[in-house]
């Protein structure tokens, strides 16, 4: 089988990779990129663990082969940090809430609510369900990730509030 | 997921040919979100993808104030529903696509993909249908353009050609005085296929309804238009006992079938509920 020459950028580093036509971007993130942080649910498309950034948009990656995102720009969780020594907002707030239990959905929900926290940083409880529908949390009962996502937000919002400050 | 020869052609032509020439097995590939998990499932039986998304021209969305909506086949649901174009003129597509699976979904799926795969549970056809949606295709020989109440030929099956390629669809200005909603009814809100989904489209003038369309998903081989039912809405005032004889109606016109969903009975019952429901709230949301 034809292999075709993919080009990406991955958390803002260019990737090179040789792929197969029917590899699904979330194989080829995982085991080409060594990424495997971005996590292999259900992989037709109903729990989220996949989701990923493709320029600027939330999508599953196991519903979109390797090839159709040729010259696209990737944010998977790997990439979420700002640098290599400091959280995430969101990731802090899961950690002090206590929002992750196994643990395996939440690069998914972390993703999702990093999309919803940059256009809106103060939603409401509807807002969010409606933000993480495309996500399944087995453990949590949804509670803390609800409390993690609004104390991230609520620190997100002061943080911009501030910055235009100065 | 299983091995399958892929293709990415640039022109219509190209992408036809291709299609006519790999024979048994070659389908075009728009979203994926449901044609990679029917080949993960095994559902389908895939040789050859022929992507479409590299063809250009497909990825517009216009509006016109003559012609109405117009989106090409590559336009994702979650596009559409950004695009503005739909607020205050098409509600009850509006309602469609926020209802269908989930905003991760919504950013690969194509709204003709959705259309094409022909499901009688598709939450984007009953709007088109019942806002007169035409489909618009490309042809070796000549396009074609299929009003959508036509276009399909029972479940999972079209009237399209070997090598013919839904390009995009047009709906229809809304009138003056249009009323229109979708409602979808499942067990939740969202991640699923609707148990019943009725879209209805209205035109009022002066408190008396001059035209309607009623379109019933997920309860027949194909989404229905209930033409009974509009019968008996149109030249009527729209108060309680029309209603109630409008709903009592579409539930004789639907024909439905019991699955892992929802029993025929039922649905039959919720087809009497939602039709009632979406006339009431189409007179809340003018278009």
């Amino acid at each position: 089988m034809n292999k075709i020459h993919l080009e990406i950028t991955v958390n803002g580093e260019a990737r090179s990779m040789m792929v197969e036509g029917h590899r699904s971007l979330l194989d080829a993130l995982r085991e080409e990129a060594g990424l495997t942080g971005t996590k292999k649910g259900c992989d037709v498309g109903d729990c989220g663990a996949c989701t990923v950034i493709v320029d600027g948009r939330p999508v599953n990656a196991c519903l979109m082969l390797a090839v159709e995102a040729q010259g696209a720009e990737i944010l998977t969780i790997e990439g979420l940090q700002p640098d290599p020594d400091t959280l995430h907002p969101l990731q802090e707030a899961f950690m002090e809430h206590g929002a992750s239990q196994c643990g395996f959905c939440s690069p998914g929900i972390l993703i999702m609510a990093k999309c919803l926290l940059d256009r809106n940083p103060l939603p409401s409880d509807e807002e969010i369900r409606f933000g993480l529908s495309g996500n399944i949390c087995r453990c949590t009962g949804y509670t803390k990730i609800f409390d993690a996502i609004r104390t991230a937000g609520r620190r997100m919002a002061a943080a911009r509030a501030q910055s235009v400050e100065a | 997921m299983r091995r399958f020869e892929y293709h990415e052609p640039t022109s219509l032509k190209e992408a036809s040919q291709l299609l006519t020439s790999l024979g048994e097995g070659a389908y075009f590939l728009a979203g994926g979100t449901d044609l990679f998990v029917e080949i993960r499932e095994r559902l389908r039986q895939v040789r050859h993808l022929v992507n479409i998304k590299r063809v250009p021209g497909l990825d517009q969305i216009e509006w016109s104030d003559q012609t109405g909506l117009r989106f090409g086949a590559q336009v994702t649901a979650g596009q559409l529903e950004a695009s503005g174009y739909l607020n205050g003129r098409y509600p009850n597509l509006r309602a469609a696509l926020k209802a269908l699976a989930s905003i991760q979904v919504r950013n690969r799926a194509t709204v003709v993909g959705n259309v094409c795969r022909a499901s009688p549970s598709a939450d984007t056809i009953p709007p088109l249908i019942a806002d007169g949606a035409v489909i618009e295709t490309y042809r070796p020989g000549g396009g074609r353009h299929i009003p959508l109440a036509e276009f399909f030929a029972g479940p999972g099956r079209t009237v399209l050609e070997p090598g013919e390629i839904v390009i995009a669809v047009t709906v229809p200005p809304p009138a003056q005085g249009s009323h229109r909603a979708y409602l979808k009814h499942g067990r939740r809100k969202a991640m699923e296929l609707a148990t019943v989904g009725v879209a209805v489209s209205l035109e009022v003038e002066d408190g008396l309804c001059t035209g309607a369309r009623v379109a019933l998903g997920a309860v027949g081989p194909v989404v229905l238009r209930a033409p009974q039912t509009e019968a008996i809405l149109v030249g009527s005032r729209l108060d309680a006992a029309v209603l109630n004889a409008a709903a009592e109606q579409a539930m004789q016109e639907c024909t439905p079938i019991s699955n892992v969903r929802a029993s025929a009975e039922y649905r039959r019952e919720m087809v009497g509920v939602l039709t009632r429901r979406a006339v009431m709230l189409a007179l809340e949301e003018a278009a």
